[in-house]
């Protein structure tokens, strides 16, 4: 059970996360853009890749939190997983869309076309669409315990397909020719550039845990107020 | 073990009896099924992509789609008049609830399977009895991940808004790996490539009806009021 003023507090301190996150990443981009040497081949455009790799890795990393989150609320009940699973789920839609729309912008540049049904990139599509529809199951139930029951269990089963996808359309494109002009291999990354993608890793996963702490005390906050007008409803009866 | 197959069997022939009174759900399923390959016939330029080209998307298409039909029916049924609230009480477990309706749900799909098969061969003019074998395989193996994780997810989707709606917004990324499996398999099949060919899909195929039929199996108590 959450009181209004606990979860204040932890809003309150997920904004100095939000604000150590934010200087961390002006200082990585500062970097990347600054004092990180150009790609030779592919120019300014490589940089999106700072953002991109990051956003994926984070999108990921938020969907094994659901799955984890929604598998621990199925066996303790604790409305909390719930609102944590929540909260990482749609974070990571945020992410994953970072990822969808910054790997189009260099696809453009790089393999001349804004979309392929390139692999990797097909599963990133496919990882959007069970976030949308883990968010949308969420606000098509009303009652909160069924609506905790019902997303858990599409949390899990969500978090089990992902690797089937993975393995669908690796299998796809392996066994079809695919462009070869168009797709040069990945770069071998030189010392520099090695250390801003690696420091703009840990940056993002910062950046996430305090966006996560913040949604999820925002999300404590909106359920303790509920709490309280219901039993206010309930005392004034 | 065994009084969780009578059980389930009980569900599964009381769905299917419900079905077999009525035949709304199944006759409609089946015109729709048959639209759907039809309309499909003017979607392609017959002096540009020939009909075994395209034939192995649209067959999957349309089994898809009269699928999610069927699915949608299972708990819609049991939602009139709190049917379910019946189902609950009564002695049978809730994994035969799931197992039953499961089975019921593929017996369904099956026939409509049976009957849009040769109206498919028909209408794209492929000559099935040579590949029926490995084709029914395919078909077999496609259904049941696909019915094993439509049954789970409609008994969630009666019970939200738009469940209509619901239903594919939920099924269908689950549905990536058996759709495009199966695609891959009947393109092959039906281009008479060596059985080898098919082995890794055929592979991914039986993984993942493994996975979901025993995840769904255990996680399906939890879709149902506790």
């Amino acid at each position: 059970m959450t009181t209004i003023p606990s979860a204040e507090r932890s809003l309150r301190r997920s904004g100095l996360w939000m604000a150590i996150a934010l200087v961390l990443m002006a200082g990585v981009y500062v970097r990347a853009l600054a004092f990180t040497p150009e790609e030779a081949t592919q120019g300014l455009v490589q940089k999106i890749f700072y953002i991109h790799a990051p956003s994926a890795w984070v999108a990921f990393l938020a969907f094994g939190i659901v799955g984890v989150t929604s598998a621990l609320y199925l066996f303790l009940k604790d409305p909390r997983l719930d609102l944590f699973a929540a909260s990482a789920a749609e974070v990571g839609t945020v992410f994953t869309t970072t990822v969808l729309v910054t790997g189009p912008i260099w696809g453009k540049e790089i393999w001349g076309a804004w979309w392929t049904w390139d692999a990797r990139l097909t599963l990133t599509l496919f990882l959007w669409f069970i976030y949308l529809a883990y968010l949308v199951l969420r606000t098509a139930v009303e009652e909160p315990g069924r609506r905790a029951r019902y997303s858990a269990v599409l949390g899990i089963l969500g978090a089990l397909l992902v690797p089937f996808i993975h393995v669908s359309v690796y299998l796809f494109r392996t066994l079809h020719p695919m462009p070869v002009v168009l797709r040069p291999g990945r770069p071998e990354l030189p010392g520099s550039m090695l250390v801003t993608l690696l420091s703009s890793f840990a940056v993002f996963t910062v950046f996430f845990i305090a966006l996560l702490a913040r949604r999820y005390a925002w999300a404590r906050l909106v359920d303790a107020r509920a709490q309280g007008e219901a039993e206010r409803a309930d005392a004034s009866r | 073990m065994a009084s969780l197959l009578a059980e389930a069997w009980a569900i599964a022939a009381k769905d299917l009896l419900l079905e077999f009174r009525s035949r709304t759900a199944f006759l409609s399923a089946l015109v729709f099924t048959a639209l759907v390959l039809a309309i499909f016939n003017f979607a392609r330029d017959p002096t540009a992509v020939s009909a075994v080209d395209l034939a192995p998307g649209i067959l999957w298409i349309t089994f898809a789609f009269a699928g999610m039909l069927g699915l949608n029916r299972a708990f819609a049924l049991e939602r009139e008049n709190h049917a379910l609230d019946g189902l609950l009480l009564s002695p049978a477990s809730r994994t035969a609830l799931y197992v039953g309706k499961t089975v019921a749900n593929l017996v369904f799909v099956g026939a409509v399977e049976a009957i849009a098969l040769p109206l498919f061969a028909l209408f794209f003019n492929v000559p099935l009895w040579p590949v029926l074998g490995p084709l029914v395989l395919v078909i077999a193996l496609a259904t049941l991940g696909f019915v094993a994780v439509g049954t789970l997810m409609s008994s969630m989707a009666v019970n939200t808004r738009f469940a209509e709606l619901m239903l594919p917004v939920l099924l269908l990324p689950f549905l990536v790996t058996p759709i495009i499996g199966a695609v891959q398999t009947t393109a092959r099949i039906l281009a008479h490539r060596p059985f080898v060919e098919l082995m890794p899909w055929l592979k991914l195929l039986a993984a993942y009806d493994i996975t979901f039929v025993v995840l769904c199996t255990l996680i399906f108590e939890f879709t149902l009021e506790e």
